[in-house]
């Protein structure tokens, strides 16, 4: 199956190796991100830069971006594909689900900035629904997005039928009396 | 209702009432939530985008919550920037690409921004310094629109956000507060200063902060994660007393004994220029009508009313000056027009405005 853009929804058409400390990194592009890539913009730079904030407010988190990613940093979210690394250049999360996945980067951070990592406030009415079925939802998204990339429709529609069925289950027990 | 129907009105934090309403323009708080099914906007297709906008939507029509849903991709860059001036959606969701969109009430005072940073900010804003009925009414829409989506919650660390800066309550409660004396006397700085000491961030009235913004500032809490609501509202609704104070303090001191013949010059002229300019800019009607504003509240003006001024702010912002003209108007085009729609506006029907040339 075709991969799909590190940065965005379109095919990777760029497979670029780069050689860092030694170690090769491959990274999934399409052109226009192969292109940013390849040659940063001076803004882009900047908010590269900018974006580093994170790492530098929490201790935790390690070095500063120009050094080899870390262990942390090359963790990748199972459900949104997004990775560590990613979320400390862009400072935005790719799923709910990463809360768990970098608990153990994300905790320290969120202690810098709002002096506690435990809710005090609303709950939502309803109970919250089944998690499973609810990342299950998202990285079968996931899929369809790819599987239409590459054209291959046989598994889009699978995959379409596989969320239908769960969006189905969900709404039938939303309407249910509680 | 369209997007043109709000050329004829203005929103309700305009009215200039409600208690400290001199120098509260407005109290606002907003809520970030998300979807539990869907990646986070910044991950999320087009395809799941237009899902995200169609469940809002739908839970909107389903719940019968008197918000009218507006489509923002399909708009055209002048309409998105009306929405803009009007405070209806943010800067970022202007900017975007891709399905987004906002739902309002026909007050202005509800706003609900779809696929912005989070999938959901859902936006409150009344006039004064309200903070209570503004959360009761953001509690109520968020409570009427959770009946019908699944919000991302973790029992530990609350709604769950697409920035780690807003996760837990995803609450922001602000006040958009006056303060030309201040500026005037040169301790806006120091007030800031003070402000940051205790976590609470300042912001001009579209971001900027310079006086170019008609000396109008943003006052809000920036944590989000282990305080109630109630514990956030009641910090801000504790610091804004002292701005408060800290404001009428220097504005008496710039009406005291000796100083009163200038400020009241000051005021006049600035009222006399809009009244009779044929060409002014942007940078300049902000910076006059916070003069008048000013002296409409110390009494130093008695013949025209708060909430045209506080309308005047928004109405003289170029899309809105375009949407009224019902045209595109160049820079130059645009000083004309808003210097001949002040002297309509500022008027008061004791001269025909056809007269103005």
């Amino acid at each position: 199956m075709k991969l799909k853009c590190q940065k965005c929804a379109k095919p990777a058409t760029f497979h670029i190796t780069d050689i860092e400390h030694g170690k090769p990194l491959e990274y999934h592009f399409c052109e226009e991100h192969a292109r940013r890539h390849l040659a940063p913009s001076a803004e882009e730079q900047a908010e590269q830069q900018l974006a580093g904030k994170f790492s530098k407010d929490s201790p935790a988190l390690g070095g500063a971006l120009k050094t080899e990613p870390s262990a942390a940093d090359r963790r990748v979210c199972p459900i949104c594909n997004i990775s560590f690394l990613e979320f400390r250049n862009t400072g935005r999360l790719g799923c709910p689900y990463d809360y768990e996945v970098f608990r153990d980067e994300l905790m320290p951070l969120l202690e810098s900035i709002h002096e506690d990592t435990r809710h005090a406030g609303k709950t939502p009415r309803r109970a919250p629904r089944n998690t499973e079925q609810q990342t299950a939802l998202i990285q079968l998204r996931n899929d369809l997005n790819r599987a239409v990339a590459a054209e291959d429709y046989e598994a889009a529609a699978k995959i379409r039928d596989q969320i239908k069925a769960i969006e189905q289950e969900q709404s039938a027990r939303r309407t249910a009396p509680s | 209702m369209n997007i043109d129907d709000l050329t004829r009105t203005s929103g309700e934090w305009l009215r200039g009432t409600g208690p400290e309403s001199d120098i509260v323009m407005c109290s606002r708080i907003r809520l970030a939530r998300n979807l539990a099914d869907f990646p986070f906007t910044n991950r999320a297709g087009r395809r799941e985008k237009n899902e995200i906008e169609a469940a809002v939507a739908a839970s909107i029509e389903q719940g019968k919550i008197e918000l009218f849903v507006q489509d923002v991709n399909n708009l055209s860059n002048l309409d998105r920037q009306f929405l803009f001036e009007r405070q209806l959606i943010s800067r970022e969701l202007r900017d975007a690409e891709g399905p987004r969109g906002v739902a309002f009430s026909p007050t202005e005072d509800v706003s609900v921004m779809i696929n912005e940073e989070d999938h959901l900010r859902i936006q409150v804003m009344h006039s004064g310094l309200s903070l209570g009925s503004v959360w009761d009414r953001i509690n109520y829409i968020d409570d009427r629109l959770e009946e019908r989506l699944d919000y991302a919650f973790s029992p530990r660390l609350g709604y769950l956000t697409a920035c780690p800066t807003n996760v837990g309550t995803g609450i922001r409660v602000g006040v958009l507060v006056h303060l030309p004396a201040l500026v005037q006397t040169k301790q806006i700085e120091k007030v800031f200063r003070a402000l940051q000491k205790i976590n609470l961030a300042v912001r001009g009235l579209y971001g900027e902060g310079t006086q170019a913004s008609g000396d109008f500032y943003q006052i809000s809490n920036q944590q989000t994660l282990g305080k109630s609501e109630q514990d956030l509202i009641r910090n801000l609704s504790e610091v804004v007393p002292q701005i408060i104070q800290y404001e009428r303090g220097a504005r008496q001191a710039l009406v005291g004994e000796q100083r009163r013949q200038y400020l009241h010059d000051q005021v006049s002229r600035a009222y006399g220029v809009l009244k009779t300019a044929h060409t002014i800019s942007s940078e300049e009607t902000m910076l006059l009508l916070s003069s008048v504003r000013m002296g409409i509240n110390l009494g130093l003006i008695d013949d025209l009313e708060i909430p045209i001024v506080n309308e005047l702010f928004i109405h003289t912002q170029p899309a809105h000056l375009q949407k009224i003209q019902g045209r595109i108007l160049e820079t130059d085009e645009r000083n004309v027009a808003r210097a001949s729609y002040l002297r309509n506006r500022l008027s008061n029907g004791r001269h025909d405005p056809k007269n103005d040339g």
